[in-house]
């Protein structure tokens, strides 16, 4: 176990070079000149700058100071908005992007979990075929789009009661995380409800759901007891993948619901070509979720014995 | 006691067929069966046809619908489908100058409501021109225009105008005219410039009118037909109607859909065969060379997909606002083959083992023939489905991008790009959003339930057990 889990430690650590590199070598390859959109550059102002940004130097030797900084956890300055670290834009930016995310997955999780287990129970039935609808839905339709029918939806529903039930758009509350937060976690909900209702199905006619029920146990023990944590494994396997997609997704919910979270920061530094922003959130995002889905293995390990980790 | 009597006729043989080895159907080859399976399953079978029809719609749809989607019909800005496309003929616009009181009260720190608005002349998209009475000790007016009912909450909506001259009682509106209604709202102004607490408004109903010859040069009528003053003319026709810029919604559609489809369908297949190349290659070479080759591709996964999309659409010198097809292709490629390279491995792998190579083996099989013959064969179903399922995935990451401005550029229009720009106008204009969102559904929903079908048809061990 503690074997396995340094093996997968110092993996992940490779990856992150890997990722690191990978960076660096598709920004190094950027045609033109990064200082060029700079105002009233003459000779001695741009040899400052090049100093300031090490792009005097060597390529090699860039590489080597860039991955000396990023291994002591320093991102390099902001393009554009100078004096301002990346490191403090990731740190001031990211706790919003996590909290969301955080929610997103909460209710992805349980949604999933929950509908997929109702779907299972009422298979071929009314509930079943209308969740299952929806669930096709929601798989179906960009998440900017129902971002911004969400949107539609909370005015008319504020324009109704009178008084601004939900906010619409902004941060600061959690009643601003709310819809925001759902809607993220829709699509990963709809893929959760379609595996957890077939991984349900798998186990509804095992046989020791039948022994549960023939030595007289309550259904309801039955459905949590052995149904439930049987069928929810599965479900644990794939939310590494989720918690990439739910923080990716997060980028176009920000941008709808205007949330200063750190993915709108990296469309607006791609935007406006803010080459460390941009390499630095890449790697950082990148290290992220490398050791989530590190994380969601060794849980794995854990929950379910009869997974033996090597 | 009844009688016997036995003729000749009783002593003939009886027929001597064998139906009990009969075989009742004919055998179905993998694919007869496959296909057998796909026109069983309901779902599957529609979806397959609305991917034919959305084909259709993007090939063959220019050809039939041929408007020009870059075309601006300024006519019909922001247009919904269906509206009502009469105009009317008058004569060009002549300049007016407007009216003026010679009133010269004191102004006043104080003022009342406009009393009453009046149209100057019937109010038209050409121009809409307001009189008001004079408000007594009024240092201006301002004029303000909006699309609803200002009544409930004081939304006065666009401010038009600031009248510094308390002579002047009229305004002349040619901003943007659309045929719709308008309230137009004059409040006086005080000594201080302040807006009188109270105001009144008027709703006005435009109508769209046309001059002879802008009709004629936008080939609305034939140059050869004469029009007098109040005829009727047809304004052009869009059957979805147009966007905020005035352009036909269905062209731009099919066009749109050149991009996302092309995107959608070329990106996978090329992805596609990198991965079997590269995941066969795996799996038959083996060993050492197969583990540093899976190792690579699992790094490669662990990329963040759409930053490093974003990241290559850079490095490739394209900026955001710039138009990139074929990197976005490259990047697509470059970053997604891995998945199936470890499918095919796998599957090549698993099939080695399989009694049946050995058998064929012992038959004196060579290696081209296992592979053309089995190992293709058997890994083909797997391929097909991963496929379908790959389409709708690249569709969103089209989009995505489009949406977050770092896809395709104006004025390429993509599904998309169209979905961001719609919504913007999505409270005053819905239209614009839901019908390229519409289609971005339509189609990630037939390619999905057309890969669920393909996988019950064609792979019997990921065969859904509903």
């Amino acid at each position: 176990m503690y074997a396995y889990t340094l093996k997968r430690l110092i993996q992940g650590v490779i990856t992150v070079w890997f990722i690191a590199t990978a960076t660096f070598v598709a920004m190094h390859s950027v045609p033109g000149d990064p200082l060029l959109n700079e105002r009233g550059v003459n000779a001695e102002i741009r040899r400052n700058l090049e100093e300031r940004y090490g792009f005097d130097r060597p390529i090699f030797d860039q590489y080597l100071i860039y991955m000396t900084n990023m291994a002591r956890g320093d991102f390099g300055i902001s393009f554009t908005q100078q004096n301002r670290s990346v490191n403090d834009i990731i740190r001031e930016h990211f706790p919003v992007s996590a909290a969301l995310g955080v929610l997103a997955i909460v209710f992805a999780g349980l949604g999933g979990v929950l509908w997929g287990a109702l779907t299972a129970l009422y298979r071929n039935r009314l509930p079943d075929v209308i969740v299952m609808f929806l669930v096709i839905l929601g798989i179906s339709v960009p998440s900017f789009v129902i971002a911004a029918l969400s949107q539609l939806a909370l005015v008319g529903l504020n324009d109704l009661v009178g008084f601004s039930v939900l906010p619409v758009a902004g941060w600061g509350s959690i009643l601003h995380m709310l819809i925001p937060s759902l809607v993220l976690g829709l699509g990963t909900m709809a893929f959760l409800t379609r595996l957890m209702r077939s991984s349900m199905l798998e186990i509804i006619n095992a046989d020791f759901i039948r022994t549960a029920y023939s030595k007289g146990l309550p259904p309801t023990r039955v459905f949590i007891k052995h149904q439930l944590r049987n069928a929810i494994l599965p479900v644990i396997t794939v939310l590494g993948p989720a918690i990439a997609a739910i923080t990716t997704g997060g980028f176009v919910v920000e941008l709808v619901f205007a949330i200063p979270g750190l993915g709108r920061f990296f469309v607006q530094a791609v935007q406006q070509l803010d080459y460390t922003v941009i390499m630095g959130t890449t790697v950082f995002y990148g290290a992220f979720l490398v050791f989530m889905v590190i994380a969601v293995d060794l849980i794995y390990g854990l929950v379910d014995p009869r997974v033996r980790l090597e | 006691m009844t009688e016997f009597s036995l003729t000749a006729a009783d002593f003939e043989r009886v027929s001597v067929e064998r139906r009990v080895q009969t075989i009742a159907r004919p055998s179905l080859s993998y694919w007869q069966d496959a296909w057998v399976r796909l026109k069983a399953n309901r779902r599957a079978l529609v979806s397959f046809y609305i991917v034919i029809v959305l084909l259709l719609f993007t090939v063959a749809g220019p050809w039939i619908w041929a408007v020009d989607p870059t075309v601006q019909d300024l006519d019909q800005l922001s247009t919904p489908p269906g509206a009502d496309r009469r105009a009317q003929i008058v004569q060009p616009y002549v300049p007016w100058n407007g009216v003026f009181t010679t009133i010269n009260e004191s102004l006043s720190d104080t003022v009342g409501a406009t009393t009453e608005i009046r149209l100057a002349q019937p109010a038209s998209t050409q121009t809409v021109r307001l009189v008001w009475d004079p408000v007594l000790g009024a240092s201006g007016y301002r004029v303000y225009r909006n699309v609803y009912d200002p009544a409930p909450d004081g939304a006065v909506g666009l401010p038009l105008a600031e009248i510094y001259d308390p002579r002047q009682v009229s305004y002349e509106d040619l901003l943007d005219l659309t045929p719709t209604r308008y309230w137009y709202s004059v409040i006086a102004t005080d000594r201080n410039g302040r807006e009188a607490e109270e105001y009144t408004t008027l709703a006005v109903d435009t109508i769209r009118v046309i001059t002879a010859a802008e009709a004629q040069t936008r080939g609305l009528v034939d140059l050869e037909t004469l029009l007098s003053l109040g005829d009727e003319v047809r304004v052009s026709f869009h059957p979805l109607g147009t966007d905020y810029l005035g352009r036909d919604m269905l062209a731009r559609l099919m066009y749109g859909a050149r991009v996302s489809l092309f995107i959608g369908i070329i990106a996978p297949l090329f992805f596609v065969l990198t991965g079997i190349l590269y995941g066969s290659a795996a799996g038959f070479i083996g060993g050492r060379v197969d583990q540093i080759l899976m190792r690579f591709a699992d790094f490669v996964v662990a990329l963040p997909f759409l930053l490093f999309m974003i990241l290559f659409k850079i490095a490739f010198g394209i900026g955001p606002g710039e138009s990139g097809v074929v990197p976005m292709l490259v990047a697509l490629v470059v970053l997604s083959w891995p998945a199936t390279a470890r499918l095919v491995r796998g599957q090549i792998l698993q099939i080695r083992e399989e009694a049946y190579i050995g058998a064929s083996q012992l038959l004196g099989a060579k290696t081209h023939y296992l592979i053309l013959r089995h190992m293709i064969p058997n890994t083909v179903g797997v391929i097909l489905v991963t496929l379908t399922f790959a389409v709708p995935t690249v569709i969103f990451v089209e989009a995505f991008l489009s949406f977050i401005g770092m896809g395709v550029a104006p004025p390429t229009p993509s599904w998309g790009s169209m979905c961001n720009e719609g919504i913007q106008t999505m409270l005053n204009h819905p239209h614009e959003l839901i019908f390229p969102a519409a289609l971005i559904s339509l189609t990630v929903l037939a390619f999905n339930l057309l890969g669920d079908g393909l996988r019950d048809a064609l792979d019997a061990r990921m065969r859904s057990r509903e």
